[in-house]
């Protein structure tokens, strides 16, 4: 019995070591931990629990016969985070370079099935070159069998990714699907082809980092949902990020109890909004003055700056901040923040976290660049999501709300529950110099009678009274007492029911 | 006594004469432009008047306005503050002529102190040192010889029209003075199209001091002690204290003297100033008089107990002095940091903008701070950067110092720069502890500006437990999340790594009553606080002694300030320190090669064009940042290798706008 215990336990040891000491520290080198050190960091300590250590592929052309490293290539089991259960799988990019064969998807397919029948989120963390690509076919069976369970998964578990190396060509699309991806500067990149077909298709040259690294695709793309500075970083930035999400989605986000006051007051709020319309400020000071503790999770911070989406929390609940940014483009929607908004929103409602909105947007962003680049179908992508979306939906107007984007942002006639607006709000189908424009145009060479017509716009119209009168705002509030306003209408909210009509699924312009 | 003022001023001097005048009973009227109308002073005041436009020359500055503003609002009086409208003959006029009373002294008093040399010239008359020198202009080299040789070497040779140090130079002998003559005319020729010339003694390491004097409307002048303003960058000052660590009585009773004598001879009644510089063997020549209150009056107030603008008043309603030169006894010691909107790491470059957070220390016996703004408020590019004063007092000039290291500890600003690094890091110099200062100080000790460098932390002990603190409060809280495995609930250890500097060091925190124990290096630190999370203020107890320390959770560092310097900290795990040792230093892009944005605002003109060859000061780009314009220029001679940035853009702080070609700068 003594002999065959310590034959496990040397078993083990050969596993835990994955492509061998020279490969980990060959990972070392180039800053990235191995697969196991990673969950290290990312569970609480001694919380693993690994499966499927032993399992071996099963190909045997091209040499793979005599290739065989237990586990092949991924680490996978579950743990906990603050002592709340996530499956993880981990890539050990020293076995093989990680690549993925039909054995290294099934044990990732293994915890996919679990995490749905439990109800618990599945965290990957990839760092892979690819396909087994001596396995063939069997490898990209593989592949399809990851995909289709994350999409069976998505909106039931939440699935979180982090790219913490290379994940080039079909690898991307588990990634794709899953409800966030994080990504490791300097040493993770993600493309469906990299820099050599790029230059002998499109003769561009490129590197990787450029192509696909964790900048490019936080600024440009869009893809990355944030970026950090090394694997340390990025996973303990994802152990406070799991805070805010909820198990499934049956069951409602963690609370967590907070000191902060819910009836705290900031009077410095009162004077956030400049003299001038057109000046901007910083929406971002209004956030973290109405949170609890100060503390926001930004979501997609480099990418269309003109709209910002995270998570928060107030009295101790998670909430989805979504908010206009008025000191980008003076925070109007375009196709970028449309589609980054409409994401965030049906996340948020997919997993019952209430969302607060704060609104300060002068419309939809002209030009040919939108037109022909499709915003009539973005656009409306943000306002199917607020339409559809039963989850408590709190919002206060800032400043503009003006045109069809006043409707898009969680108006009252979107089903907002609670609609709020601060006295400096201006809601109103257009800014009073353009309506002007249009209403008295037999004016327009006037100047006098323009600017005496705009100030009788902006006083009959900029302002949230005439909405006020309507019922469409509940109520104008001081802006000191935001804070205390959203707690009290969360909590009053808290058990608040709303179904939509069965059917199959939705058809949202995609 | 008056029973309405009108104070003609903004900010903190008019908040501080507000508080006064309320203590006295007396109404108050503010007055302000468009872009202060939510400003402290107007709130404070029992009334105000829109007296114009944002720049001051169109508000602040138009008489016609102030005085308008007296008769509408029936003020009796008016307070001028500093600056403004304070020393304008012209003003005390209009407001005599209208039956108003000008808290200040006679118009005659501010017309003769006014002017340089009518001013000297009484100096000389009443008795005063002045510098020695000769404000004849010079013929030639050899009359500068003559001359220099009859005040004494070392000289200053300066252009009668000179300014910001062109056409000056320093002689110590004969040869140095004929070749200073030739250079400084030329100079001056060349840069203000006149070559006039003049001798005088130079100062060697100069000290600016100054006298405080008091009169009255019945003949009555005291003198309130002195105090030591040599603290100044670039003519700015920038702490003043009394008394001056550097005077003995004898040197302080004949200035006092002195200053009164000048005083009795413009028949002076209100506060005044009489500046003078004094040299390494306390000689001290007059420099001039300041005919109104002054910027750094807190500090005589500390020690002598008085209200100056109290007295102001009393003296411009008609009331005698109520004591005597006897009855004044300076006691203690007073240090007035001035806080400045303005980046001590970029070259004291001025910020401007929203006070996102404002937080000045708590008031008490030995803290004062005369502010003007207020959390939510705006620090305005039309007028003065000074965001407060702070000044602390002690029994003795340590005790004072470490009051005002205390209370920098406590001052929290963000939104705008600051100047408080700066602040504290004087506090520490030696020679400011010591007293060894000089108008010349920060330009010898800092000659290439300031750095974080400039202060180290003298007990990273302090910062380290205080981290660890922070750290053992998040995770405990992060343990009582909701949702967990019911008995695998996480349960947080008690060994955790610093990492400061660079460097790994481990401590065991272990909860205690009202905070936790923090063992370093085998020696238990006690930290007790009530702080919570997101607080900016960690407010405490370290073995029993109060701290106070700025922290900012920023993703997984805490950002730590305290004494002037800032640490950047994580606390991990032990098993996670291992492992992040193992993580790449990231080494920092090499800034020099790019222009990067200095503030946060619109790129409205790009004039670099790629492959461009830029001289050392040529414009490269405009930014436009509350409703200013920033010229961007080159600061070396370089080729513009790449624009990486387009007019219209919204640049961030510290964004490249172009590359150079490397080895090209």
């Amino acid at each position: 019995m003594h002999d065959i215990i310590q034959q496990l336990d040397q078993k083990r040891a050969e596993a835990r070591l994955g492509g061998g000491q020279s490969r980990i520290e060959g990972q070392h080198r180039r800053g990235k931990l191995s697969a196991r050190e990673r969950l290290e960091v990312l569970l609480d300590p001694g919380s693993f629990e690994e499966w499927d250590m032993f399992v071996e592929h099963r190909c045997t052309d091209f040499g793979m016969a005599d290739t065989r490293i237990p586990g092949d290539g991924v680490v996978t089991g579950y743990g906990t985070v603050n002592g709340r259960l996530v499956f993880v799988y981990s890539q050990d990019f020293t076995v093989l370079g990680g690549s993925l064969s039909q054995a290294h998807a099934e044990k990732i397919c293994k915890i996919m099935d679990h995490a749905l029948k439990v109800g618990a989120p599945v965290i990957g963390l990839n760092d892979s070159g690819g396909a087994r690509i001596q396995e063939g076919v069997d490898s990209l069976a593989g592949y399809a069998n990851v995909f289709q369970r994350n999409v069976l998964a998505s909106g039931v578990i939440p699935q979180i990714s982090i790219i913490m190396g290379p994940c080039a060509g079909g690898a991307v699309y588990s990634p794709a699907i899953t409800d966030f991806i994080f990504m490791v500067k300097d040493t993770s990149y993600m493309f469906v082809t990299g820099p050599e077909v790029v230059k002998t298709v499109t003769h561009e040259e490129v590197t990787a980092e450029e192509l696909g690294g964790a900048m490019a695709h936080s600024i440009q793309s869009g893809v990355c949902d944030r970026a950090f500075g090394n694997d340390i970083d990025a996973l303990l930035m994802l152990r406070r990020f799991i805070n805010f999400l909820p198990p499934n989605n049956r069951e409602k986000p963690p609370f967590r109890p907070t000191p902060d006051p819910a009836d705290r007051q900031e009077y410095s709020l009162d004077t956030l909004i400049p003299d001038h319309p057109n000046q901007p400020y910083n929406m971002k000071e209004l956030i973290l003055k109405v949170v609890d503790d100060v503390d926001f999770f930004e979501i997609q911070p480099d990418n269309a700056k003109n709209i910002l989406v995270g998570f928060a929390r107030m009295d101790g609940w998670p909430v989805g901040i979504v908010a206009n940014q008025p000191m980008v483009l003076a925070g109007c929607l375009d196709i970028k923040s449309s589609i980054k908004a409409a994401r965030f929103v049906r996340f948020c409602d997919a997993f019952n976290i209430p969302l607060v909105t704060f609104v300060d947007v002068p419309g939809f962003m002209p030009g040919t660049a939108q037109e022909h680049g499709g915003i009539i179908k973005h656009g409306a992508k943000l306002l199917y999501a607020y339409a559809e979306c039963t989850v408590p939906k709190v919002t206060v107007i800032t400043r503009k709300a003006y045109g069809g984007a006043y409707d898009v942002m969680s108006s009252k006639h979107l089903r907002g529950d609670v609609n709020f607006a601060w006295p400096t709000a201006e809601i109103a189908v257009m800014g009073p110099k353009g309506a002007v424009e249009i209403i008295f145009r037999q004016d327009s060479g006037d100047a006098a009678k323009i600017a005496e017509r705009t100030e009788e716009y902006r006083k009959k119209f900029a302002n949230p009274f005439i909405a006020g009168h309507r019922g469409f705002i509940d109520d104008v509030i001081m802006p000191h007492g935001t804070r205390r306003r959203i707690c009290r209408s969360l909590a009053m909210l808290r058990d608040k029911e709303l179904e939509n009509p069965w059917r199959k699924h939705g058809n949202i312009p995609l | 006594m008056f029973k309405k003022i009108l104070i003609a001023n903004r900010g903190e001097i008019a908040c501080r004469v507000i508080k006064t005048a309320r203590k006295m009973g007396i109404q108050t009227v503010a007055v302000y432009s468009e872009a202060d109308r939510d400003a402290l002073h107007v709130e404070l005041a029992d009334e105000a008047v829109l007296i114009g436009p944002p720049p001051s020359a169109q508000s602040y500055l138009v008489m016609e306005r102030i005085v308008q503003a007296c008769k509408d609002t029936g003020a009796e009086a008016v307070h001028p503050g500093y600056g403004f409208l304070s020393e304008r003959p012209a003003f005390c006029e209009m407001l005599e002529k209208e039956g108003i009373v000008f808290i200040g002294p006679k118009v005659k008093a501010i017309e003769a102190m006014g002017d340089k040399i009518t001013s000297k010239k009484l100096a000389m008359e009443a008795g005063v040192s002045t510098v020695p020198g000769c404000t004849d202009v010079i013929q030639d080299a050899e009359h500068a010889q003559a001359i220099a040789r009859d005040i004494g070497y070392p000289v200053m040779l300066k252009a009668t029209a000179g300014g910001g140090g062109k056409g000056m130079r320093i002689a110590w002998n004969d040869a140095e003075c004929a070749d200073g003559f030739e250079r400084a005319s030329n100079e001056a020729r060349s840069s203000f199209g006149d070559d006039r010339v003049f001798v005088e003694k130079y100062i060697e390491e100069p000290r600016h001091i100054e006298i405080q004097v008091l009169g009255d409307s019945h003949g009555h002048i005291v003198y309130l002690g002195e105090r030591e303003c040599s603290l100044q960058r670039r003519h700015q000052k920038v702490i003043e204290e009394a008394p001056s660590p550097f005077l003995d009585e004898k040197t302080r009773r004949a200035m006092g003297e002195q200053a009164v004598a000048l005083a009795r001879a413009v028949d002076y009644q209100s506060a005044g100033t009489v500046e003078f510089i004094v040299d390494a063997k306390r000689n001290f020549y007059f420099l001039e008089m300041n005919t109104r209150l002054q910027v750094e009056h807190p500090v005589t107030e500390f020690i002598t107990g008085l209200d100056l603008v109290e007295q102001m008043i009393r003296v411009a309603a008609g009331e005698p002095l109520s004591f005597t030169q006897d009855d004044v006894k300076l006691k203690g010691w007073a240090i007035e940091a001035r806080v400045y909107a303005e980046d001590p790491f970029r070259n004291f470059l001025p910020s401007i903008g929203r006070l996102v957070k404002y937080m000045p220390p708590q008031e008490s016996e030995v803290v004062r701070v005369d502010t003007g703004v207020y959390e939510g408020g705006e620090v305005s590019m039309y007028y003065d950067p000074m965001i407060a004063k702070l000044i602390t007092y002690g029994a003795t000039r340590d005790r004072a110092i470490a009051h005002m290291r205390d209370a920098l500890n406590e001052f929290f600003i963000r939104g705008v720069q600051h100047n408080i690094s700066f602040l504290a890091a004087l506090m520490v110099h030696t020679r400011f502890m010591t007293g060894r200062i000089s108008t010349n100080m920060i330009a010898e000790e800092y000659p290439t500006g300031f750095y974080a460098s400039d202060v180290p932390h003298d007990d990273p002990a302090l910062l380290i437990s205080v981290a660890a603190f922070l750290h053992r409060r998040y995770m405990d809280r992060a343990a009582q999340i909701s949702g967990q495995l019911l008995g695998h609930e996480r349960k947080v250890g008690n060994d955790w790594v610093v990492l400061m500097c660079d460097r790994h060091h481990p401590v065991r925190v272990d909860p205690a009553e009202g905070g936790y124990d923090v063992i370093y290096m085998g020696e238990v630190y006690q930290v007790r606080s009530d702080w919570q999370f997101g607080f900016p203020l960690f407010k405490g107890t370290l073995n029993g002694t109060a701290i106070c320390i700025q922290v900012e959770r920023r993703d997984m560092h805490y950002r730590l300030f305290h004494w002037g310097s800032q640490a950047d900290v994580m606390v991990l795990s032990p098993r996670v320190a291992e492992l992040q040792a193992l993580m790449p230093e990231k080494e920092l892009p090499d800034l020099s090669q790019y222009l990067l944005s200095p503030m946060p605002g619109l790129l409205t003109k790009l004039t670099a064009q790629v492959g461009q060859e830029v001289k050392a000061g040529e414009e490269l780009a405009v930014i436009e940042a509350m409703k200013m314009e920033n010229v961007l220029r080159a600061e070396h001679d370089a080729k513009v290798a790449k624009l990486l940035a387009a007019p219209g853009d919204s640049l961030a702080v510290d964004q490249p706008i172009l590359e150079f070609e490397s080895g090209s700068v």
